[in-house]
């Protein structure tokens, strides 16, 4: 796995359900785009975000960017707060690009009320449908950092190795962006992400 | 100073820095944001109105004492506004800026229209901003072009246009130096006999704009390889700048009228020349008219749904155009089939789900609307037959009944009509006062939660409290239901399954109009968490009744793994409410409030 490079525009997605947190990742994303002083485009529907269904996010950065959309099979990075949402987006991959993903389940309705079966070796068919994969139990760490809900900066952290952005300006956007009551727990979710992804 | 700004967040800032102090709205995806923002501003008073109809009505009112003002609306919100944007239209209304959200891809709207067609109907020019910061500076645009010509301007945008973020620099604020005062103007009265010129002079306006778009900052020539020429606007431009690298751009801001001059010498200087745009052919049908020829548009794209730089790209390389990225012609590879979907759904503890487990037992037919409890439309309730327009429920269902005449008495024809507390307030009731009135005994249930929901938790009537968070008295529903002549009028617990169903059917079997008002807060919005409910796993016989609920924080555990005969059930603690409706549809008492909460 390499850094991507800052010479052509970047193409982040960021996949998952309803309430995980997408949003917010995506939003911290763009300020530190922002902060190291890329032109930014970044997208997402709302509506429906909130009610349990797929949620989506297009974060693109470079010296210049136009579309705010890209398209599948143009994604530098796959950050997916869910496994199988990760297997449902891992086509939106360039081949050389790079899938990080939670390994923690999150049942479809339609598998709730028993009318559609989670697909079995979910893993296993992530590893064999791309080859740069990384998935890890961020609800875990999160939780080892102190709270399940900083989930998203744990995934943030296993993701900032691969970004262009500098330790610094991590820990500026993040201490400017979040709350001060939540910011030691998610700073340390954040550091633990980064190391789970080290290994 | 430059921020990260969505559409809609930088139309709410361009809203302030134009000197706007009058802003209305009624919520509406991918409006919704405008309003909100718009909000935060102390300098601008901004309402959520009862509808869009109401929206435009108190914009052209502030007009009419000189004040600027923006409305905005979804694309579908055109609709139930279009009377008075018509009439602003006639009237002439100075510094007024209606916002509409068009919806191409229809990720949450009824219908897919290109609003733009508004422009050459109603006769006022159209702007259509394709990046964030275009929305901001279009907004002032628009109250300068408003102030100018004397028109209402409509600034369209669309999904993408409105979600996506991007880079903003802020300005400072211009505010109008003279005061508001209230002085008659005959103009706004649109009295038949005294607007016999009226239509005259709106086409001779449209004339002096469309001789100024030429001059327009708003239209651009951005000149690269002369080969290839694309007209385009809004996210339309900016999918085609990416498919399309070399090419040269004429990069409309104000889609109607055209610059004609603008056109011509674009056509002059390239060898072909296309259109690239999403959904109606609107540029291209304007360019055509003019008689100027061109090399391809609306049969090489999608003229439904969302257009992106791959369809841009295929679609005019297909057709011979040179010059197309590769990144965005090579076919991607196939998504994994057979995964299952997820489509969203009623929150854990919603309180329109008892509504839809009863009705979906008693097999009526389904009138309903628009909201979060459209969704009862999906399994497992499928109790929701018909979802038109906001506040149609009423009227259908009344329809229906008049229509089956005699028959509409027997079993298999008995319906209800199934609307949200919003909903209610924008239109449904007049549907009510109707039914009333023309003898009609249809049973309506009100779905009050208490919020606006499905956009995301905005204030009605009924809450107490206006946009900006200010106090307001709280409308009395069954006051107003009985005010509107129904003498029927029960309110009910939307977690009490029993009282529901008895409620129900005993105004199913009255013969005189009911209104039901189910009543629980909606838990996002007012985030209630109560103790979540345990199953006890000795008392659970697999029956799945449960499941019949729909609810997300009920899961399946598959016998083998618990060494049991049949399936067990479960409930997720982290995602349970504790509301309790699960536990009434068990008939072996296996679902219980967490010890000591029981009863
Ligand atoms: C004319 C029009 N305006 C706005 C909308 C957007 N919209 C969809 S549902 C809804 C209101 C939902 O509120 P409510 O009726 O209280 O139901 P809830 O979602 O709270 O269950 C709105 C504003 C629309 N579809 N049509």
């Amino acid at each position: 796995m390499t850094t991507t490079t800052t010479t052509t525009t970047t193409n982040l997605l960021l996949a998952g359900v309803g309430g995980q947190g997408v949003i917010l990742a995506s939003y911290l994303l763009s300020q530190m785009a922002l902060e190291a002083g890329f032109d930014i485009k970044q997208s997402e529907v709302h509506g429906m975000a909130q009610r349990g269904g797929s949620v989506v996010s297009h974060l693109r950065f470079g010296r210049e960017v136009h579309s705010p959309l890209f398209t599948a099979g143009t994604a530098d990075i796959l950050l997916s707060f869910e496994p199988l949402e990760a297997l449902r987006y891992v086509n939106w991959l360039k081949p050389e690009g790079i899938l990080i993903y939670n390994t923690v389940q999150v049942n479809p309705s339609t598998v709730a009320s028993g009318l559609a079966k989670y697909p079995d070796r979910i893993e296993e068919r992530i590893a064999e449908a791309h080859a740069h994969v990384l998935g890890i139990n961020a609800v875990a760490i999160a939780t080892q950092a102190g709270t399940a809900r900083a989930t998203n900066l744990v995934l943030l952290g296993a993701l900032s190795p691969r970004l262009p952005f500098t330790d610094e300006q991590w820990d500026a956007v993040l201490r400017r962006e979040l709350a001060p009551a939540i910011l030691e727990v998610n700073l340390r979710a954040f550091q633990l992400g980064k190391e789970a992804a080290k290994v | 100073m430059r921020s990260v700004m969505s559409g809609n967040e930088a139309i709410a800032r361009g809203a302030w820095e134009a000197g706007v102090t009058v802003a209305t709205a009624y919520p509406g995806t991918p409006s919704t944001e405008i309003l909100e923002n718009v909000a935060t501003y102390p300098d601008i008073y901004s309402e959520w109105s009862v509808n869009e109809k109401v929206a435009v009505e108190v914009a052209i009112g502030a007009t009419e004492v000189g004040a600027r003002c923006l409305s905005a609306m979804k694309v579908v919100g055109l609709n139930v506004a279009a009377d008075p944007v018509f009439n602003a239209s006639y009237v002439g209304t100075p510094g007024y800026v209606v916002v509409v959200a068009d919806d191409p891809g229809r990720y949450s709207s009824q219908t897919e229209q290109d609003n733009r067609r508004l422009g050459p109907y109603a006769k006022l020019p159209v702007l259509e901003p394709a990046t964030s910061q275009e929305c901001k500076d279009f907004v002032r645009a628009g109250i300068e072009l408003s102030e100018r010509f004397g028109t209402p301007v409509m600034l369209r945008t669309t999904t993408r246009t409105s979600h996506s973020k991007g880079l903003v620099e802020l300005g400072g604020r211009v505010e109008k130096t003279d005061p508001p005062a209230l002085v008659r103007q005959p103009r706004y009265s649109l009295l038949p006999g005294l607007t016999r010129t009226r239509h005259q002079e709106l086409e001779e306006r449209m004339s002096r704009i469309r001789a100024w778009a030429d001059e327009s900052h708003l239209n651009r020539i951005e000149m690269a390889d002369a080969e290839v020429g694309i007209v385009a606007c809004g996210a339309a431009y900016q999918f085609a700048r990416e498919a399309f690298p070399r090419a040269s751009f004429l990069k409309v801001g104000m889609s109607y009228p055209l610059p004609e001059k603008l056109v011509r010498d674009f056509r002059a200087k390239v060898r072909r020349l296309y259109v690239v745009e999403e959904l109606d052919p609107f540029l291209e049908e304007q360019i055509r008219l003019m008689g100027v020829q061109v090399d391809g548009g609306a049969e090489l794209l999608p003229r439904w749904g969302e257009l992106d730089p791959y369809l841009v790209a295929t679609g005019l390389a297909r057709a011979g155009v040179p010059g197309a990225n590769p990144i965005f012609t090579t076919q991607p590879a196939a998504p994994v089939q057979g995964l299952p979907m997820r489509p969203p759904t009623l929150c854990p503890g919603c309180g329109h789900r008892g509504v839809f487990t009863v009705l979906s037992r008693l097999k009526v037919f389904v009138a309903g609307d628009i909201g979060c409890y459209t969704l009862g439309i999906l399994p497992p309730f499928n109790a929701l037959h018909s979802d038109i327009c906001m506040g149609a429920s009423i009227g259908t269902a009344h329809g229906i009944e008049k229509a089956l005449g005699a028959t509409a008495r027997d079993k298999k024809n008995r319906k209800v009509s199934v609307i949200g507390d919003s909903t209610f307030f924008h239109s449904g009731m007049t549907g009510l006062l109707n039914i009333v009135w023309n003898g009609g005994s249809s049973v309506v249930i009100i779905l009050d939660n208490r919020t606006t929901a499905m956009t995301g938790g905005q204030e009605t009537p009924a809450m107490g409290r206006t946009l900006s968070g200010k106090e307001a008295p709280a409308v009395d529903m069954e006051a107003l239901c009985r005010a509107l002549g129904v003498s029927r009028v029960q309110t009910v617990d939307a977690y009490d399954l029993a009282a529901l169903e008895t409620s129900i059917k005993a105004a199913l079997d009255a013969d005189e109009p009911a209104v039901i008002i189910a009543q629980a807060p909606c838990v996002l919005e007012y985030k209630i968490k109560w103790e979540p409910w345990v199953i006890e796993a000795d008392a659970c016989t697999g029956c799945m009744r449960c499941l019949r609920v729909g609810c997300t924080a009920l899961g399946v555990i598959p016998a083998a793994e618990v060494g049991r005969e049949k399936d067990l059930v479960t409930i997720d603690a982290s995602l349970c409410i504790g509301c309790g409706v699960c536990a009434q549809m068990c008939r072996f008492d296996a679902i219980h409030a967490p010890a000591g909460k029981e009863g």
